[in-house]
């Protein structure tokens, strides 16, 4: 006790000079203050009864040397030692011919020194647990809220009584809400163990409402029998209500669980959604079956790999940048590909298969003779990377949650060009019949190279958002391909809602199926799905009626 | 003169008296049948004549895309089914050929056991699957060569006929249909040898794979296969029956109101061009020594209606022709220009939809009816103009 006396007429004092001292005169302050440190740390070579060592640790806990959680928990692992001759602390970790020892006050290396002449700082039980408490407090106390939940976490799991006082003073003072409950639930933990039964049915009550999987499984444990069949949990109130919280937070994990699969299922769907909407508009609306849609996409990513070339320095604003980028080089592209080639195949659906699957192929060997065959990194721009924790069950990524909405924001912005504009209403009026739309003044032709450059630039931008999810590579398209053309026949041809609702409905069943089956062997039941569906249903979910129907 | 009275009266003779380019296709075929493996076999190495064993294996390959090709014209040129899904019967023919090869192996593998083929001794399995029971037998093999492809053809074709899906949506349902499979077959748990599938086959009913006769009658075989599938198709399609496909083709509605059964007119067609497939794949699988599911790609697929478009849509012949001449300016160019290759294949396909709609066969008939018309009309013409 006197020594922190002694130890906080310092600080006073130290701090008092540093407001009256000039700037460059600090450093030997601190230097007073270090060294003030270092006396206290000293003390622990000559501390021989455990009750000294136990003050000791505790003014070290509460000193403001910088490194006290270093030393103390060098102290726990039994690494700190002191030197024979010069009496001085050291960090000690063994090594061939010796210890390689480093000075705790000023952490310089100080080589390696033979094991006689170094002696360990030996603690016992007690001291174990007094140390275990200290370094919870002092991690609980840290400012970091990433450092103050690992620790509340740790606590979870390894729930014990010398805990509980470090975690009342730690929740008086704790304002963030998730350690703050991870530090209820560590309460709650330590009081199950406990012998009194009141405070065990409010630990387990404590757990209601959490989703903590430890708790779970403690819970779970709970309802375990031995092997002559009497129950692990004698008092059978507890185990009741364990089982009672359990069966609850189960079921809660359960929903949470299928929020997350019906997530990841719109996510999925999301994805389909933006590469086969393109191809809703050039197959759906023009009739033309375009086999370089997946180079169009292709063609998408690697502008973004352009782009992100030509701005190193900016790879956050890379992909805003891309997105326009991506749709004008690909639209562009499918202008020319519409007035060189399918232009002069209307009406022959199976030629304009063949002819575009040419056109894919030289697209593809472009790339290839370019970029050179192998895949290409595009890196993710930081606000696409971590994920929203809604609680312990449930956690939601970035890069998912934003290609949901971009998908949607896509989808609407196309429903919007084709319902409300001028343009939309000739691309309709085409389609519905070319020949009056002509007599009415309309320039087919043109109408026809826009629509199809419409379609192949939103390809051209689910290009973008594919860069972000697989590798870039020349046969990036072609592995979409066929499942675009799956989306838009099950959707119904023509029909950019039937596009949007096949979509979202195949990813959510590619992913609930994929627990059961496997991710390869989901695809293959959605792809005989679709094969048996279309018996049923020859014109897909949505069909158009009327005259325009048959051919 | 006896001989060609014979010929005359014998139906596949009647058949060919009416279509010369046939006649010229078989005789090719046959004369290559014995040639090749002659100058294979008998010339010396250092000969002009000599036809390395390469060449051999290279034209063997050829013939057996030519049978692919003959199997999709029969279905695409005759009754306007355009399937992207061919190569799945390819392929499915071939597996079934690679499992009889896998069992001749015996205990000649890298595990030496007489069971159980390599890949599955590497995974642990212990027993034979139930579905490879049997191919041990040759005749058995040659069985389910023809009947699965044509049981799944069977399948598909009845359930998508009966519903009447048509045109691009049929297409796109064959190549969703190579594409499961593609993704099936990648699977180690199929028990195909997953992505690696079939290989290192020995012997063939004894003879050994690598030597040069067993080459040679293997592409005696293929030559003949291809002789054989041509005049079948050609009967096919001379038939009454192959006046309604046609019709089927052209005005599908109209041939049903007229009261034909069109889904069963096509399912037939069907079921007999992914037999052909499969056949056209179990030769092909023990000349180039390796089946896997790549074969399944729908690439493929579309490649062999690319052969078909390039020879001639609804000749037949064209097929052949279409087949051989574009997998040859494929070995020749990806060797010479590997880079060139997929911009001339992909311009190929452009340039064969938007100029020659008709293929090489459309363009040679095409000169020659000019020529023909010219000599025919060129006196009529002068009076027309005085």
């Amino acid at each position: 006790m006197k020594l922190s006396h002694v130890f906080r007429v310092f600080v006073v004092l130290a701090l008092f000079v540093a407001q009256v001292v000039q700037a460059e005169q600090i450093t030997p302050v601190k230097s007073e203050v270090a060294a003030d440190n270092a006396l206290l740390l000293n003390e622990l070579i000559s501390a021989r009864s455990t009750s000294d060592k136990k003050n000791l640790i505790n003014l070290i806990a509460n000193s403001n040397f910088p490194q006290r959680a270093k030393v103390l928990s060098a102290l726990q692992d039994g690494d700190l030692y002191y030197t024979k001759a010069d009496e001085q602390l050291v960090y000690a970790f063994s090594h061939p011919d010796g210890y390689q020892i480093t000075s705790v006050i000023d952490g310089e290396n100080l080589g390696v020194i033979g094991s006689r002449k170094v002696r360990k700082i030996s603690i016992n039980n007690e001291l174990r647990t007094v140390l275990r408490g200290v370094l919870a407090e002092l991690s609980l106390r840290s400012e970091d809220v990433f450092v103050r939940l690992s620790a509340a976490k740790d606590l979870i799991r390894s729930p014990s009584p010398e805990f509980l006082y470090a975690i009342e003073r730690a929740k008086a003072v704790e304002v963030n809400e998730k350690v703050l409950a991870s530090l209820n639930i560590a309460t709650a933990m330590i009081n199950l163990n406990s012998e009194e039964q009141v405070l065990r049915l409010d630990a387990i009550e404590a757990f209601r409402g959490t989703l903590d999987s430890d708790a779970m499984s403690i819970l779970a444990a709970m309802q375990l029998k031995d092997s002559e069949g009497n129950y692990l949990e004698q008092d059978d109130l507890v185990r009741e209500s364990a089982a009672a919280v359990l069966s609850e937070m189960r079921g809660e994990a359960e929903m949470y669980k299928l929020v997350e699969n019906v997530f990841f299922g719109l996510s999925l769907g999301s994805v389909l959604l933006l590469t086969a909407v393109g191809l809703a508009i050039t197959f759906g609306v023009m009739g033309v079956i375009n086999m370089a849609h997946g180079e169009m996409m292709m063609l998408g990513a690697y502008t973004t790999y352009v782009i992100q070339l030509l701005m190193p320095n900016y790879i956050d604003y890379s992909i805003v940048v891309a997105i326009p980028a991506a749709f004008l080089v690909s639209g562009l592209v499918g202008i020319v590909i519409e007035r060189g080639v399918i232009r002069h195949l209307y009406g022959r659906p199976l030629e304009t298969l063949l002819a575009t699957f040419g056109v894919s192929l030289i697209l593809q060997q472009a790339v290839r003779s370019i970029f050179s065959p192998l895949n290409k990194s595009v890196s993710a721009p930081s606000w696409l990377s971590g994920s929203w924790e809604i609680n312990g069950a449930l956690s939601l990524t970035y890069n998912r949650l934003y290609i949901i909405i971009f998908s949607l924001v896509v989808l609407l912005m196309l429903v919007f060009l084709l319902k409300k504009t001028f343009v939309g209403l000739q691309m309709r009026a085409v389609t519905q019949n070319r020949a009056m739309a002509n007599s009415m003044g309309i320039r087919t032709g043109w109408v026809d190279a826009l629509t199809f450059g419409l379609g192949s630039g939103i390809a051209g931008i689910a290009g973008v958002a594919l860069s972000q999810l697989t590798n870039v590579g020349p046969n990036l398209g072609q592995s979409y391909i066929i499942d675009s053309f799956m989306v838009v026949v099950f959707g119904g041809v023509g029909n950019l809602f039937g596009t949007f609702f096949a979509a979202m409905s195949l990813g959510v069943a590619n992913k609930f199926l994929e627990p059961f089956a496997g991710a390869v062997l989901a695809k293959i039941f959605v792809l005989v799905f679709i094969i048996l569906f279309i018996q049923w249903r020859p014109r897909g979910l949505f069909a158009l009626k009327g005259r325009s129907v048959e051919d | 003169m006896i001989n060609s009275k014979i010929f005359e009266r014998s139906a596949i003779g009647r058949l060919l008296l009416a279509d010369k380019a046939g006649r010229y296709l078989i005789a090719a075929l046959l004369v290559i049948t014995v040639l090749v493996p002659l100058c294979n076999l008998l010339m010396p190495a250092g000969s002009f004549l000599h036809i390395p064993t390469y060449v051999v294996v290279l034209l063997g390959k050829y013939l057996c895309y030519a049978l692919l090709a003959l199997a999709l014209d029969l279905v695409w040129g005759y009754c306007g089914i355009l399937s992207l899904g061919h190569g799945a019967f390819f392929a499915l023919g071939g597996y079934a050929m690679g499992m009889h090869l896998m069992r001749q192996i015996g205990e000649r593998g890298v595990y030496g056991n007489a069971e159980l083929p390599d890949f599955m001794v590497f995974l642990n399995w212990t027993e034979l699957p139930w579905y490879w029971y049997g191919f041990d037998n040759f005749f058995f093999t040659m069985f389910m060569v023809a009947l699965v492809p044509a049981a799944l053809a069977f399948v598909f074709g009845w359930l998508a006929f009966r519903s009447r899906v048509t045109g691009v949506y049929l297409s796109i349902i064959t190549q969703a249909m190579t594409y499961a499979l593609l993704l099936a077959f990648f699977r180690n748990d199929m028990g195909f040898g997953g992505n690696n599938g079939l290989t290192d086959f020995k012997d063939i009913l004894g003879f050994s794979l690598q030597s040069d006769a067993t080459r040679c009658v293997l592409f005696a075989l293929s030559a003949l296969s291809v002789a054989g599938a041509y005049v079948l198709c050609r009967a096919i399609v001379t038939s009454k029956y192959g006046r309604v496909l046609i019709a089927i083709r052209d005005a599908e509605s109209r041939t049903r109101f007229m009261g034909y059964r069109v889904e069963h007119y096509k399912l037939f067609v069907f079921v007999v061009s992914a037999i052909l497939a499969g056949i056209a794949g179990a030769l092909y699988v023990p000349q180039v020594g390796i089946i896997n599911p790549g074969e399944f790609g729908p690439i493929n697929s579309i490649e062999i209606v690319i052969w078909v478009a390039i020879g001639g849509r609804g000749t037949l012949f064209g097929a052949v022709i279409g087949a051989v001449a574009v997998n040859y300016a494929k070995t020749y160019f990806t060797g010479a220009f590997p880079e060139v290759w997929l911009f001339m294949l992909g311009a190929l396909f452009v340039i064969s939809t938007l100029y020659l709609p008709k293929g090489i066969v459309g363009v040679v008939t095409q000169i020659r009816e000019r020529r023909a018309e010219s000599n025919a009309t060129s006196i009529p013409e002068q009076g027309a103009k005085s």
